[in-house]
């Protein structure tokens, strides 16, 4: 068993964090990898990008919105109680370089998976930009720490309860057109990353974008989680998990990971969308 | 052995099996296993041949005339003991193995008598009677030699390769990626042709034997292969077979409702999706299902669909029967079940609706022309020939290829054009010291027995070099 060793709960209990034991990973993981966490002998097997892990004290830190059968057992698992099965670090971890200024754009609990990589940005030399957002003030995530990780940071609602009304995608817009950006980063709703990557694309900077669809094994055995980039079929689980966001086709993802809406229904899931997890 | 002469010519014994009208909808096993009765009858079908060819045409030689005397004689306890000492799988090998090309394929009795003597029933039978009568006998073990062994993959070939040197006194731990030991016996053979718990007594009698099983490890991510060196290991073999799944590269392939064998066997079985809601892992239920390709994988993976409810099973092949590459019997109770065959049959694009779902397929009728490099006659595409079959669920089976996780963050291993591990046959040894390979990782997909008799090769080498060096 990996054991919970820390548990916060966020965004009103539909945002959980759990800190797992797991000195394995932890000893080797790197910023944009994931784990697949499996909670017990019934429980399906979930992808997580991590968010955070401390090597010291062994453990690794996830971040999930509880959003399905499989999220509202987890968010049952108390401190002491833990994971039957952890499989890690998955994927390619970020290429972290430096860039100049990098500009780094995250929405929902996308915030959770972006945190580590906008630190790396920072500490390999970068100036950082970074713009996060959620639909309401009750939602957003991680405000303090993305500050502490960035040069600049700039908070969003849809609803306007906090920061600036509206979307990320329109302070984007403003940053762009105020100075020279070389690299972006966005991780967040798959729509959110279409839009942001439209922008980005039209002012020509490079943009890293996030994904997670339905996998399985996340050792690249069952193509499950196949993504077309730049027309080409590719893996996100061992090509990924972060692809050119101006080669992802986001409309056939979006389509993808709705494929067992029907099943989740049955099960008693709430609206079983993945946006936002 | 003159009382068998006198029962050679009796019929072979058949199994009996599920009803296909009632186990078309249930994910219990298909044949039900001899009675004690039946295994001694067909038992004495076996001559005792002084040069038995059924040892040879097996893979990891079992002393195949040495068992079935045993049954003959009504000593089932060591029948079983005799199968052992070459065989850590027989309750699986007697129920996936290809006998009819190997064992029995060369049994004297197939020419002589019309049928040869039930080979794989009987080890089958051996083995299940020993797991229902909880035999805890384990085999002899040598005095442990301090030396350290891991295995990667818990497949067939690596638990051949654990089994063999954990009886040679060595320190054995097996890693493996998923979190059920197993390979290829969990995430890819279905429950009613290889029930799952026969899988777990057969680990779990290794690790009596004192075999370490690691799961959740992915060696190439969790844990290097050099850093195994680094841990202790002397020697490490890599068994992770042929886990990456091939797709037809054809239009509309990433439609929701098309998915790899790999993909939706693992969901069925390893995942245990079939008994949805209760396990909790979903799987796409089709009412009019294609499964593209006609091998082992694309049988199981038709006969899971009807299981699951669909009205509709095509396997569609683009060669004729003769050249469809898998086991006759699993042909043969597929049709039993009601799978349809489309041959000669090659999709050429998927259609789907507004939302993404598969809707069809469209299709070209073949003929078969000049035999190609494989020796099979090339189908090649009739003019005017499309047509169009509609589907909900479309199941890629059509081979798997290299998984480069491993061999793409190992130095020192020569590959093939295709990623596959080179090895030295006589002793499965790769271009790196101390590193051996056997199984799909080599071959490319084969079969459960061939992977288990690389499996013996590399652990005899693995053994020379513990006591004697590379």
């Amino acid at each position: 068993m990996y054991p919970i060793m820390h548990r916060e709960e966020m965004s009103g209990g539909t945002v959980v964090l759990n800190e797992i034991h797991a000195p394995q990973i932890a000893a080797r993981a790197k910023p944009g990898q994931f784990v697949i966490l499996k909670a017990n002998e019934t429980g399906e097997r979930i992808p997580l990008t991590m968010a955070d892990t401390n090597p010291g004290s062994g453990t690794i830190t996830v971040i999930y919105q509880v959003v399905g059968a499989s999220t509202r057992l987890f968010k049952t698992l108390a401190v002491g109680q833990g994971y039957d099965d952890i499989i890690g670090p998955l994927g390619k971890p970020t290429r972290i370089e430096k860039a100049g200024t990098v500009l780094c754009v995250g929405g929902g609990t996308g915030v959770a998976v972006l945190h580590p990589i906008t630190r790396a940005f920072k500490q390999a030399g970068n100036r950082v930009i970074g713009i996060i957002g959620a639909r309401t003030r009750g939602l957003l995530i991680l405000e303090d720490r993305m500050a502490a990780a960035t040069d600049e940071l700039h908070v969003c609602t849809d609803d306007g309860t906090y920061g600036h009304h509206g979307f990320v995608t329109d302070v984007l817009k403003t940053i762009l057109a105020r100075e020279t950006v070389n690299q972006a980063v966005a991780i967040g709703p798959v729509p959110m990353m279409k839009f942001v990557c439209a922008i980005t694309r039209e002012a020509g900077v490079p943009t890293l974008v996030s994904l997670n669809p339905i996998m399985v094994d996340g050792t690249g055995m069952c193509g499950g989680c196949r993504v077309s980039v730049g027309g080409e079929n590719r893996f996100a689980c061992v090509d990924g998990p972060e692809f050119d966001g101006h080669k992802v086709d986001f409309d056939q993802l979006m389509q993808r990971l709705g494929a067992y809406r029907a099943e989740e229904a049955a099960i008693g899931a709430e609206h079983a969308c993945k946006i936002g997890r | 052995m003159e009382k068998n002469t006198q029962t050679w010519a009796l019929p072979r014994q058949s199994m009996p099996e599920q009803d296909p009208q009632v186990r078309r909808s249930n994910f219990k096993e298909v044949p039900l296993g001899y009675t004690e009765q039946a295994a001694v009858m067909e038992a004495k079908r076996c001559l005792q041949c002084k040069k038995p060819g059924c040892v040879q045409g097996c893979p990891v030689a079992v002393d195949i005339p040495g068992f079935i005397q045993k049954i003959a004689d009504g000593n089932f306890d060591e029948a079983i003991k005799i199968i052992w000492r070459t065989n850590s799988l027989p309750a699986v090998c007697g129920r996936v193995c290809p006998q009819e090309i190997q064992c029995e394929g060369a049994c004297i009795l197939a020419k002589k008598a019309g049928a040869a003597v039930a080979i794989g029933n009987l080890e089958r039978f051996a083995a299940d009677r020993a797991r229902a009568a909880q035999a805890q006998d384990l085999p002899a073990k040598e005095p442990a030699t301090g030396k350290k062994v891991a295995v990667v993959g818990s497949g067939p070939s690596g638990l051949t390769v654990a089994g063999d040197l954990v009886l040679k006194g060595h320190d054995v731990t097996v890693f493996e990626a998923f979190h059920k030991a197993g390979g290829v016996l969990v995430y890819g053979i279905p429950e009613f042709r290889l029930p799952k718990d026969i899988v777990r007594s057969e680990v779990a009698m290794l690790e009596r034997l004192g075999v370490t099983v690691a799961c959740n490890q992915v060696v190439g991510r969790t844990v290097l292969l050099d850093e195994l060196f680094e841990q202790g290991f002397e020697a490490v073999y890599v068994g992770v077979g042929a886990g990456l799944p091939t797709f037809l590269n054809i239009p509309g392939e990433n439609l929701i409702g098309i998915l790899s064998a790999n993909e939706y066997l693992t969901r069925a079985n390893l995942m245990k999706a079939y008994l949805f809601p209760e396990y909790e892992t979903p799987i796409a239920r089709g009412k009019n299902v294609v499964v593209l390709g006609a091998g082992n994988v694309a049988m199981d993976a038709a006969r899971t669909a009807l299981r699951l409810g669909a009205e509709t099973v095509r396997i569609v092949y683009r060669r004729s029967r003769t050249e469809m590459p898998a086991r006759g019997a699993e042909i043969h109770h597929a049709e039993q079940e009601g799978v349809e065959m489309f041959l000669l049959s090659n999709p050429v694009r998927f259609c789907g609706d507004a939302q993404g779902r598969l809707t069809g397929m469209d299709c070209i009728k073949m003929e078969l022309g000049e035999p190609d490099a494989s020796g099979r006659r090339r189908p090649v595409p009739m003019p005017d020939s499309d047509f169009h079959l509609a589907c909900d669920l479309a199941i890629v089976a059509v081979g798997a290829g290299a998984n480069p996780l491993l061999t793409g963050s190992t130095g020192g291993l020569k590959l093939n054009k295709w990623g596959y591990i080179v090895t030295e046959e006589e002793s499965a040894k790769t271009t790196r010291r101390g590193v051996w390979a056997g199984g799909d990782i080599v071959t490319g997909a084969a079969t459960v027995i061939l992977a288990m008799g690389a499996g013996r090769i590399a652990a005899n080498s693995i053994h020379k070099y513990l006591t004697l060096g590379w």
